[in-house]
Protein backbone atom coordinates (compact mmCIF):
# COMPACT_ATOMS: atom_id res chain seq x y z
CA UNK A 1 0.00 0.00 0.00
CA UNK A 2 1.41 3.09 -0.83
CA UNK A 3 1.16 6.53 1.29
CA UNK A 4 -1.28 8.07 -0.41
CA UNK A 5 -3.91 4.84 -0.03
CA UNK A 6 -2.64 4.34 3.79
CA UNK A 7 -3.56 8.96 3.85
CA UNK A 8 -6.94 7.95 2.32
CA UNK A 9 -7.90 5.57 5.58
CA UNK A 10 -6.24 8.00 7.83
CA UNK A 11 -9.21 10.55 6.34
CA UNK A 12 -11.96 8.15 6.57
CA UNK A 13 -10.77 7.72 10.62
CA UNK A 14 -10.58 10.96 10.85
CA UNK A 15 -13.90 12.14 9.58
CA UNK A 16 -15.46 8.93 11.79
CA UNK A 17 -13.64 10.06 14.72
CA UNK A 18 -15.01 13.64 14.35
CA UNK A 19 -18.80 11.64 13.84
CA UNK A 20 -18.54 9.12 16.81
CA UNK A 21 -17.34 11.85 19.18
CA UNK A 22 -19.36 15.05 18.27
CA UNK A 23 -21.65 14.21 15.83
CA UNK A 24 -20.75 15.81 12.90
CA UNK A 25 -20.87 14.42 9.94
CA UNK A 26 -18.70 15.21 7.07
CA UNK A 27 -18.10 12.00 5.40
CA UNK A 28 -20.01 12.88 2.62
CA UNK A 29 -18.51 16.25 1.90
CA UNK A 30 -16.50 16.38 -1.36
CA UNK A 31 -13.02 14.65 -0.61
CA UNK A 32 -10.76 16.65 -2.13
CA UNK A 33 -11.61 20.08 -0.20
CA UNK A 34 -11.72 18.20 2.76
CA UNK A 35 -8.38 16.27 2.20
CA UNK A 36 -6.97 19.75 1.88
CA UNK A 37 -8.77 21.30 5.27
CA UNK A 38 -7.06 18.40 7.05
CA UNK A 39 -3.61 18.64 5.62
CA UNK A 40 -3.72 22.20 6.55
CA UNK A 41 -5.02 21.60 10.25
CA UNK A 42 -1.60 18.67 9.90
CA UNK A 43 0.60 21.63 8.76
CA UNK A 44 -0.38 24.01 12.05
CA UNK A 45 -0.20 20.83 14.44
CA UNK A 46 3.28 19.71 13.67
CA UNK A 47 1.86 16.44 13.36
CA UNK A 48 3.36 13.92 10.98
CA UNK A 49 0.31 11.98 10.13
CA UNK A 50 -3.00 12.70 9.66
CA UNK A 51 -3.69 9.90 12.08
CA UNK A 52 -1.97 11.46 15.08
CA UNK A 53 -4.80 14.67 14.90
CA UNK A 54 -7.32 11.45 15.98
CA UNK A 55 -6.30 11.70 19.42
CA UNK A 56 -6.31 15.32 19.62
CA UNK A 57 -9.65 15.21 18.01
CA UNK A 58 -11.07 12.99 20.48
CA UNK A 59 -9.77 14.48 24.16
CA UNK A 60 -8.87 18.00 23.14
CA UNK A 61 -12.39 20.00 22.75
CA UNK A 62 -11.01 22.81 21.64
CA UNK A 63 -8.90 21.49 19.23
CA UNK A 64 -12.35 19.99 17.75
CA UNK A 65 -13.94 23.00 17.30
CA UNK A 66 -11.31 24.50 15.88
CA UNK A 67 -11.03 21.73 13.52
CA UNK A 68 -15.14 21.71 13.00
CA UNK A 69 -14.80 25.15 12.31
CA UNK A 70 -12.63 24.97 9.49
CA UNK A 71 -14.88 22.60 7.49
CA UNK A 72 -17.32 25.10 7.62
CA UNK A 73 -15.82 27.73 5.08
CA UNK A 74 -17.41 31.21 5.47
CA UNK A 75 -16.09 32.95 2.83
CA UNK A 76 -19.34 34.79 1.31
CA UNK A 77 -20.21 38.51 0.71
CA UNK A 78 -22.76 40.99 0.34
CA UNK A 79 -24.78 40.72 -2.44
CA UNK A 80 -22.74 38.59 -3.98
CA UNK A 81 -23.35 37.46 -7.80
CA UNK A 82 -25.37 40.77 -8.46
CA UNK A 83 -26.85 39.32 -11.13
CA UNK A 84 -28.18 36.54 -8.97
CA UNK A 85 -29.94 39.60 -6.59
CA UNK A 86 -31.31 41.10 -10.07
CA UNK A 87 -32.97 37.30 -11.18
CA UNK A 88 -34.68 37.37 -7.58
CA UNK A 89 -36.02 40.85 -8.32
CA UNK A 90 -37.70 40.14 -11.63
CA UNK A 91 -38.60 36.32 -11.48
CA UNK A 92 -39.46 35.78 -7.93
CA UNK A 93 -40.58 39.23 -5.51
CA UNK A 94 -43.87 39.21 -8.31
CA UNK A 95 -45.16 36.17 -7.03
CA UNK A 96 -43.80 36.87 -3.43
CA UNK A 97 -46.34 39.80 -3.70
CA UNK A 98 -48.58 37.82 -4.42
CA UNK A 99 -48.35 35.85 -0.75
CA UNK A 100 -49.96 37.13 2.20
CA UNK A 101 -47.22 36.06 4.22
CA UNK A 102 -43.69 35.20 2.89
CA UNK A 103 -41.34 32.96 5.60
CA UNK A 104 -37.70 32.57 4.11
CA UNK A 105 -35.01 30.27 5.06
CA UNK A 106 -31.31 31.29 4.32
CA UNK A 107 -30.05 27.79 4.87
CA UNK A 108 -25.69 28.09 5.14
CA UNK A 109 -25.81 31.59 5.93
CA UNK A 110 -22.20 32.06 7.32
CA UNK A 111 -21.57 35.42 8.77
CA UNK A 112 -24.84 36.89 7.34
CA UNK A 113 -23.38 39.19 4.64
CA UNK A 114 -26.46 37.36 2.65
CA UNK A 115 -29.19 37.21 4.76
CA UNK A 116 -28.54 40.99 5.05
CA UNK A 117 -28.84 41.58 1.18
CA UNK A 118 -31.88 39.86 0.79
CA UNK A 119 -33.72 41.75 3.95
CA UNK A 120 -32.19 45.00 1.84
CA UNK A 121 -34.18 43.86 -1.60
CA UNK A 122 -37.18 42.80 0.77
CA UNK A 123 -37.57 46.21 2.19
CA UNK A 124 -36.77 47.87 -1.16
CA UNK A 125 -39.55 46.30 -3.03
CA UNK A 126 -42.03 46.82 0.02
CA UNK A 127 -41.92 42.95 1.34
CA UNK A 128 -40.22 42.78 4.23
CA UNK A 129 -42.88 43.62 6.61
CA UNK A 130 -44.63 40.12 5.73
CA UNK A 131 -41.63 38.65 5.30
CA UNK A 132 -39.82 36.71 8.42
CA UNK A 133 -36.65 35.24 7.55
CA UNK A 134 -35.05 32.24 9.33
CA UNK A 135 -31.14 32.48 8.77
CA UNK A 136 -29.35 29.29 9.85
CA UNK A 137 -25.71 27.33 9.62
CA UNK A 138 -24.20 24.67 11.89
CA UNK A 139 -21.04 27.14 12.43
CA UNK A 140 -21.69 29.33 16.44
CA UNK A 141 -18.89 31.57 15.55
CA UNK A 142 -20.38 32.75 11.96
CA UNK A 143 -23.87 32.86 13.56
CA UNK A 144 -22.71 34.89 16.44
CA UNK A 145 -21.33 37.49 13.65
CA UNK A 146 -23.91 36.94 11.17
CA UNK A 147 -26.80 38.35 14.24
CA UNK A 148 -24.01 41.02 15.29
CA UNK A 149 -24.10 42.27 11.78
CA UNK A 150 -21.11 44.47 12.12
CA UNK A 151 -18.71 44.26 8.98
CA UNK A 152 -15.22 45.45 7.68
CA UNK A 153 -15.44 48.64 6.74
CA UNK A 154 -12.71 48.16 4.05
CA UNK A 155 -15.04 45.70 2.49
CA UNK A 156 -17.91 48.36 1.72
CA UNK A 157 -16.87 49.55 -1.60
CA UNK A 158 -17.17 45.93 -2.76
CA UNK A 159 -20.26 45.99 -1.91
CA UNK A 160 -21.41 49.22 -2.22
CA UNK A 161 -20.43 47.77 -6.31
CA UNK A 162 -22.26 44.29 -6.01
CA UNK A 163 -25.35 46.31 -4.80
CA UNK A 164 -25.68 48.81 -7.39
CA UNK A 165 -25.17 46.03 -9.73
CA UNK A 166 -27.55 44.05 -8.31
CA UNK A 167 -30.38 46.99 -9.17
CA UNK A 168 -29.95 48.44 -6.04
CA UNK A 169 -32.70 51.11 -5.76
CA UNK A 170 -31.48 53.47 -2.84
CA UNK A 171 -27.93 54.06 -1.92
CA UNK A 172 -26.14 51.34 0.24
CA UNK A 173 -24.88 53.54 2.89
CA UNK A 174 -28.57 53.93 3.80
CA UNK A 175 -27.88 50.34 5.16
CA UNK A 176 -25.46 51.03 7.70
CA UNK A 177 -23.25 53.52 9.71
CA UNK A 178 -19.58 53.64 10.03
CA UNK A 179 -17.87 53.64 13.22
CA UNK A 180 -14.33 53.11 13.35
CA UNK A 181 -13.48 50.68 10.76
CA UNK A 182 -16.69 49.33 11.19
CA UNK A 183 -19.75 48.98 9.22
CA UNK A 184 -22.75 48.26 11.29
CA UNK A 185 -25.83 47.05 9.73
CA UNK A 186 -29.31 49.27 10.50
CA UNK A 187 -31.44 47.65 12.96
CA UNK A 188 -34.55 48.09 10.72
CA UNK A 189 -33.10 44.93 8.63
CA UNK A 190 -32.99 42.77 11.75
CA UNK A 191 -36.17 42.79 13.24
CA UNK A 192 -37.68 39.79 10.93
CA UNK A 193 -34.57 38.04 11.30
CA UNK A 194 -33.63 34.96 13.13
CA UNK A 195 -30.57 33.34 13.19
CA UNK A 196 -30.17 29.84 14.60
CA UNK A 197 -28.39 26.69 14.43
CA UNK A 198 -29.42 24.05 12.11
CA UNK A 199 -27.19 21.58 10.53
CA UNK A 200 -28.32 20.63 6.52
CA UNK A 201 -26.55 16.52 7.38
CA UNK A 202 -28.11 15.43 10.51
CA UNK A 203 -31.07 17.78 10.79
CA UNK A 204 -34.63 17.68 8.79
CA UNK A 205 -36.79 19.66 7.35
CA UNK A 206 -38.68 23.12 7.97
CA UNK A 207 -41.75 23.94 7.85
CA UNK A 208 -43.58 25.21 5.21
CA UNK A 209 -41.24 27.81 3.57
CA UNK A 210 -42.40 30.11 0.54
CA UNK A 211 -38.42 30.59 -0.07
CA UNK A 212 -34.93 28.82 0.18
CA UNK A 213 -31.90 30.69 -0.67
CA UNK A 214 -29.22 28.10 -0.45
CA UNK A 215 -25.64 29.40 -2.25
CA UNK A 216 -22.43 27.58 -2.00
CA UNK A 217 -22.89 25.04 0.09
CA UNK A 218 -23.94 22.32 -1.87
CA UNK A 219 -20.81 22.97 -3.22
CA UNK A 220 -18.96 20.66 -0.88
CA UNK A 221 -21.54 17.85 -0.58
CA UNK A 222 -21.37 15.02 -2.60
CA UNK A 223 -23.94 13.63 -4.88
CA UNK A 224 -25.53 11.66 -2.53
CA UNK A 225 -25.57 14.36 0.55
CA UNK A 226 -26.79 16.68 -2.45
CA UNK A 227 -29.72 14.37 -3.30
CA UNK A 228 -30.65 14.34 0.56
CA UNK A 229 -30.57 17.89 1.12
CA UNK A 230 -32.80 18.41 -1.77
CA UNK A 231 -35.37 16.43 -0.13
CA UNK A 232 -34.92 18.59 2.93
CA UNK A 233 -35.97 20.95 0.81
CA UNK A 234 -38.13 19.37 -1.16
CA UNK A 235 -39.84 18.78 1.93
CA UNK A 236 -39.51 22.34 3.38
CA UNK A 237 -40.72 24.34 0.39
CA UNK A 238 -44.78 25.19 0.33
CA UNK A 239 -46.24 24.87 -3.05
CA UNK A 240 -45.06 27.01 -5.76
CA UNK A 241 -42.25 27.72 -3.32
CA UNK A 242 -39.18 29.16 -4.68
CA UNK A 243 -35.69 27.24 -4.43
CA UNK A 244 -32.66 29.94 -5.25
CA UNK A 245 -29.19 28.03 -5.56
CA UNK A 246 -25.52 29.17 -6.14
CA UNK A 247 -24.42 29.70 -9.55
CA UNK A 248 -22.40 26.84 -9.78
CA UNK A 249 -24.92 24.58 -7.86
CA UNK A 250 -27.62 22.77 -10.05
CA UNK A 251 -31.04 21.02 -9.61
CA UNK A 252 -30.55 19.24 -12.97
CA UNK A 253 -29.38 15.87 -12.13
CA UNK A 254 -30.94 15.36 -8.64
CA UNK A 255 -33.74 13.07 -8.09
CA UNK A 256 -36.41 16.02 -7.07
CA UNK A 257 -35.78 17.83 -10.90
CA UNK A 258 -39.12 16.75 -11.69
CA UNK A 259 -40.91 18.33 -9.38
CA UNK A 260 -39.45 21.75 -10.31
CA UNK A 261 -40.06 24.35 -12.95
CA UNK A 262 -36.73 26.48 -13.64
CA UNK A 263 -37.09 30.17 -13.47
CA UNK A 264 -34.20 31.14 -14.33
CA UNK A 265 -31.34 28.65 -15.44
CA UNK A 266 -28.56 30.74 -15.70
CA UNK A 267 -29.04 32.50 -11.99
CA UNK A 268 -30.50 28.46 -10.90
CA UNK A 269 -33.54 29.86 -9.67
CA UNK A 270 -36.30 27.35 -9.30
CA UNK A 271 -40.00 26.88 -8.49
CA UNK A 272 -42.08 23.60 -7.02
CA UNK A 273 -45.20 22.84 -8.86
CA UNK A 274 -48.19 23.23 -7.15
CA UNK B 1 7.66 -0.73 -30.90
CA UNK B 2 5.56 2.36 -29.75
CA UNK B 3 4.76 2.75 -26.10
CA UNK B 4 1.41 3.23 -25.04
CA UNK B 5 0.88 6.60 -23.41
CA UNK B 6 1.25 6.79 -19.81
CA UNK B 7 -0.49 10.03 -19.23
CA UNK B 8 -4.03 10.54 -18.44
CA UNK B 9 -4.39 14.17 -18.08
CA UNK B 10 -2.51 17.64 -18.16
CA UNK B 11 -3.05 20.40 -15.59
CA UNK B 12 -2.32 23.87 -17.22
CA UNK B 13 -1.23 27.50 -14.38
CA UNK B 14 -1.73 30.29 -16.45
CA UNK B 15 -1.85 34.61 -15.49
CA UNK B 16 -0.84 37.25 -16.95
CA UNK B 17 0.32 36.87 -20.33
CA UNK B 18 -1.08 33.20 -20.35
CA UNK B 19 -3.62 33.99 -22.93
CA UNK B 20 -1.37 34.38 -25.58
CA UNK B 21 1.08 31.13 -24.57
CA UNK B 22 -2.33 29.26 -24.79
CA UNK B 23 -2.94 30.11 -28.11
CA UNK B 24 0.06 28.74 -29.00
CA UNK B 25 -0.95 25.34 -27.51
CA UNK B 26 -4.84 24.92 -27.74
CA UNK B 27 -5.60 25.55 -31.10
CA UNK B 28 -2.73 22.85 -31.97
CA UNK B 29 -4.15 19.99 -30.68
CA UNK B 30 -5.79 17.57 -32.70
CA UNK B 31 -9.17 16.09 -32.17
CA UNK B 32 -7.69 12.78 -31.28
CA UNK B 33 -5.94 13.90 -28.20
CA UNK B 34 -5.86 11.26 -25.73
CA UNK B 35 -6.36 13.24 -22.24
CA UNK B 36 -8.44 15.95 -21.08
CA UNK B 37 -6.28 18.96 -20.34
CA UNK B 38 -7.39 20.86 -17.50
CA UNK B 39 -6.80 25.09 -16.79
CA UNK B 40 -6.55 27.46 -14.14
CA UNK B 41 -6.32 30.87 -15.39
CA UNK B 42 -6.36 33.99 -13.09
CA UNK B 43 -8.62 35.76 -14.61
CA UNK B 44 -9.99 38.54 -12.82
CA UNK B 45 -14.38 37.68 -12.48
CA UNK B 46 -15.48 40.65 -14.71
CA UNK B 47 -13.93 38.38 -17.36
CA UNK B 48 -16.36 35.43 -16.90
CA UNK B 49 -16.65 33.68 -19.86
CA UNK B 50 -13.77 35.53 -21.53
CA UNK B 51 -10.99 32.68 -21.96
CA UNK B 52 -13.78 30.18 -23.53
CA UNK B 53 -15.24 33.03 -25.76
CA UNK B 54 -11.56 33.67 -26.84
CA UNK B 55 -10.04 30.07 -27.48
CA UNK B 56 -13.56 28.38 -29.04
CA UNK B 57 -13.11 28.25 -32.76
CA UNK B 58 -9.39 27.84 -32.89
CA UNK B 59 -9.18 24.47 -32.40
CA UNK B 60 -10.30 20.74 -33.08
CA UNK B 61 -11.39 20.36 -28.94
CA UNK B 62 -14.26 21.41 -26.64
CA UNK B 63 -13.44 24.20 -24.54
CA UNK B 64 -15.77 24.71 -21.66
CA UNK B 65 -16.13 25.55 -17.78
CA UNK B 66 -15.72 23.00 -15.32
CA UNK B 67 -18.86 21.99 -14.09
CA UNK B 68 -18.98 20.63 -10.62
CA UNK B 69 -19.44 16.61 -10.16
CA UNK B 70 -18.95 16.94 -14.25
CA UNK B 71 -16.83 14.30 -15.51
CA UNK B 72 -13.23 14.42 -17.28
CA UNK B 73 -12.62 13.04 -20.79
CA UNK B 74 -10.29 13.53 -23.49
CA UNK B 75 -11.63 16.26 -26.34
CA UNK B 76 -12.63 18.94 -24.04
CA UNK B 77 -10.90 21.65 -22.56
CA UNK B 78 -11.90 22.85 -18.88
CA UNK B 79 -11.36 26.46 -17.67
CA UNK B 80 -11.57 26.84 -13.54
CA UNK B 81 -14.65 29.20 -13.66
CA UNK B 82 -13.90 32.83 -12.20
CA UNK B 83 -14.16 33.26 -8.85
CA UNK B 84 -14.29 29.23 -7.84
CA UNK B 85 -11.55 27.29 -6.85
CA UNK B 86 -11.19 23.76 -9.34
CA UNK B 87 -10.44 20.73 -7.72
CA UNK B 88 -10.36 17.12 -9.16
CA UNK B 89 -11.31 14.16 -7.02
CA UNK B 90 -9.83 10.83 -7.04
CA UNK B 91 -12.84 9.39 -9.21
CA UNK B 92 -11.96 12.08 -11.81
CA UNK B 93 -14.82 14.35 -11.61
CA UNK B 94 -14.47 18.13 -10.89
CA UNK B 95 -15.25 20.10 -7.72
CA UNK B 96 -15.73 23.66 -6.95
CA UNK B 97 -14.98 25.36 -3.98
CA UNK B 98 -15.13 29.08 -2.48
CA UNK B 99 -12.44 28.51 -0.70
CA UNK B 100 -10.55 31.99 0.46
CA UNK B 101 -8.26 33.06 -1.93
CA UNK B 102 -4.60 31.27 -2.53
CA UNK B 103 -1.96 33.66 -3.49
CA UNK B 104 -4.61 36.46 -3.47
CA UNK B 105 -6.08 34.37 -6.21
CA UNK B 106 -9.39 32.25 -6.58
CA UNK B 107 -8.93 30.25 -8.80
CA UNK B 108 -5.69 28.90 -7.49
CA UNK B 109 -3.27 26.72 -9.79
CA UNK B 110 -2.23 25.54 -6.47
CA UNK B 111 -5.15 24.42 -5.45
CA UNK B 112 -5.81 22.49 -8.96
CA UNK B 113 -2.40 21.33 -9.00
CA UNK B 114 -2.55 19.37 -5.86
CA UNK B 115 -5.59 17.82 -6.19
CA UNK B 116 -4.80 16.48 -9.61
CA UNK B 117 -1.39 15.21 -8.36
CA UNK B 118 -3.65 13.25 -5.52
CA UNK B 119 -6.40 11.82 -8.15
CA UNK B 120 -3.35 11.43 -11.10
CA UNK B 121 -0.26 10.84 -9.55
CA UNK B 122 2.32 9.58 -12.04
CA UNK B 123 -0.54 10.03 -14.98
CA UNK B 124 -0.39 13.84 -14.40
CA UNK B 125 1.26 16.80 -17.02
CA UNK B 126 1.77 19.71 -15.32
CA UNK B 127 2.49 22.71 -16.70
CA UNK B 128 3.28 26.39 -15.46
CA UNK B 129 2.98 29.18 -18.66
CA UNK B 130 3.29 33.10 -17.49
CA UNK B 131 2.50 35.27 -15.13
CA UNK B 132 2.91 37.92 -12.35
CA UNK B 133 2.27 35.39 -9.34
CA UNK B 134 4.17 32.79 -7.22
CA UNK B 135 1.00 30.71 -7.54
CA UNK B 136 1.55 27.47 -9.02
CA UNK B 137 4.69 26.79 -8.00
CA UNK B 138 3.97 24.61 -4.83
CA UNK B 139 1.72 22.83 -7.20
CA UNK B 140 3.92 21.94 -9.94
CA UNK B 141 6.34 20.68 -6.79
CA UNK B 142 3.34 18.47 -5.39
CA UNK B 143 3.27 16.90 -9.12
CA UNK B 144 6.78 16.09 -8.98
CA UNK B 145 6.77 14.45 -6.00
CA UNK B 146 4.11 12.30 -7.26
CA UNK B 147 5.89 11.25 -10.43
CA UNK B 148 4.10 13.15 -12.54
CA UNK B 149 5.90 15.05 -15.54
CA UNK B 150 6.33 18.91 -14.65
CA UNK B 151 7.25 21.52 -17.37
CA UNK B 152 7.17 25.27 -17.30
CA UNK B 153 7.50 27.62 -20.34
CA UNK B 154 10.26 29.33 -20.58
CA UNK B 155 10.80 32.58 -18.87
CA UNK B 156 12.52 34.10 -22.15
CA UNK B 157 9.59 33.07 -23.87
CA UNK B 158 6.93 34.06 -21.47
CA UNK B 159 5.26 37.64 -21.46
CA UNK B 160 5.77 37.54 -17.80
CA UNK B 161 8.84 36.12 -16.90
CA UNK B 162 8.04 35.79 -12.65
CA UNK B 163 5.44 32.51 -12.49
CA UNK B 164 7.94 30.34 -14.75
CA UNK B 165 11.06 31.92 -12.88
CA UNK B 166 9.12 30.61 -9.46
CA UNK B 167 8.19 27.55 -10.65
CA UNK B 168 11.51 26.32 -12.25
CA UNK B 169 13.35 27.56 -8.79
CA UNK B 170 11.07 25.57 -6.88
CA UNK B 171 9.86 22.64 -8.21
CA UNK B 172 12.96 21.58 -10.88
CA UNK B 173 10.63 20.86 -13.65
CA UNK B 174 11.57 18.24 -15.89
CA UNK B 175 11.33 20.21 -18.90
CA UNK B 176 11.85 23.96 -19.85
CA UNK B 177 10.19 24.54 -23.11
CA UNK B 178 9.19 27.91 -25.41
CA UNK B 179 5.16 27.48 -25.81
CA UNK B 180 5.84 26.63 -29.64
CA UNK B 181 7.87 24.03 -28.03
CA UNK B 182 5.34 22.78 -25.40
CA UNK B 183 2.89 22.26 -28.01
CA UNK B 184 4.67 20.26 -29.92
CA UNK B 185 6.41 18.22 -27.26
CA UNK B 186 2.58 17.30 -26.04
CA UNK B 187 1.69 15.89 -29.45
CA UNK B 188 4.95 14.13 -29.49
CA UNK B 189 4.54 12.44 -26.38
CA UNK B 190 0.79 11.25 -25.97
CA UNK B 191 0.53 10.61 -30.21
CA UNK B 192 3.69 9.28 -30.37
CA UNK B 193 3.91 10.60 -33.70
CA UNK B 194 5.51 14.58 -35.10
CA UNK B 195 3.15 17.20 -35.46
C1 LIG C 1 -19.18 29.31 1.46
S1 LIG C 1 -20.34 29.61 2.72
C2 LIG C 1 -21.71 30.25 1.81
C3 LIG C 1 -22.29 31.48 2.43
C4 LIG C 1 -23.42 32.15 1.66
N1 LIG C 1 -24.55 31.26 1.50
C5 LIG C 1 -22.94 32.65 0.33
O1 LIG C 1 -23.28 32.08 -0.70
O2 LIG C 1 -22.21 33.64 0.31
C6 LIG C 1 -20.84 27.98 3.19
C7 LIG C 1 -21.55 27.91 4.53
O3 LIG C 1 -22.23 26.65 4.63
C8 LIG C 1 -22.17 26.21 5.94
N2 LIG C 1 -22.37 24.76 6.00
C9 LIG C 1 -21.56 23.78 5.56
N3 LIG C 1 -22.07 22.58 5.87
C10 LIG C 1 -23.23 22.80 6.53
C11 LIG C 1 -24.19 21.97 7.14
N4 LIG C 1 -24.05 20.64 7.12
N5 LIG C 1 -25.26 22.54 7.73
C12 LIG C 1 -25.41 23.89 7.76
N6 LIG C 1 -24.51 24.73 7.22
C13 LIG C 1 -23.44 24.20 6.62
C14 LIG C 1 -20.79 26.60 6.40
O4 LIG C 1 -20.71 26.66 7.81
C15 LIG C 1 -20.61 27.96 5.73
O5 LIG C 1 -20.99 29.00 6.58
Amino acid sequence: MNSDDIEKIELELFLEAIHYRYGYDFRHYARASVRRRVRHILGKTGCKNVSDLIPLLIHDEQFATKAIYDFSITVTEMFRDPDFYRAVRQGVVPYLKTFPFIKIWVAGCATGEEVYSLAILLQEEGLYNRAKIYATDFNDTALKKASDGIYPLKDVQQYTSNYQKSGGACSFSDYYHAEYNSAIMDQSLKSNITFSNHNLVTEGSFSEVQVIFCRNVLIYFDRSLQNWVFNTFANSLSRSGFLCLGTKETLEFSAIYDQFKVIDAQERIYQKKI
Amino acid sequence: MRMKNRYQAIVIGASAGGTIALQKILPFLPAEFPMPVIIAQHLHPLQDGAAIIHYNGGGALIVKDADEKESLHAGFVYFAPPNYHLLIEDDHTFSLSVDAKVHYTRPSVDVLFESAADAYGTGLIGIILSGANQDGADGLLRIKQKGGLTVVQDPQDAEVSYMPQTAIETARPDHILTADEICKFLIELTLQRVP
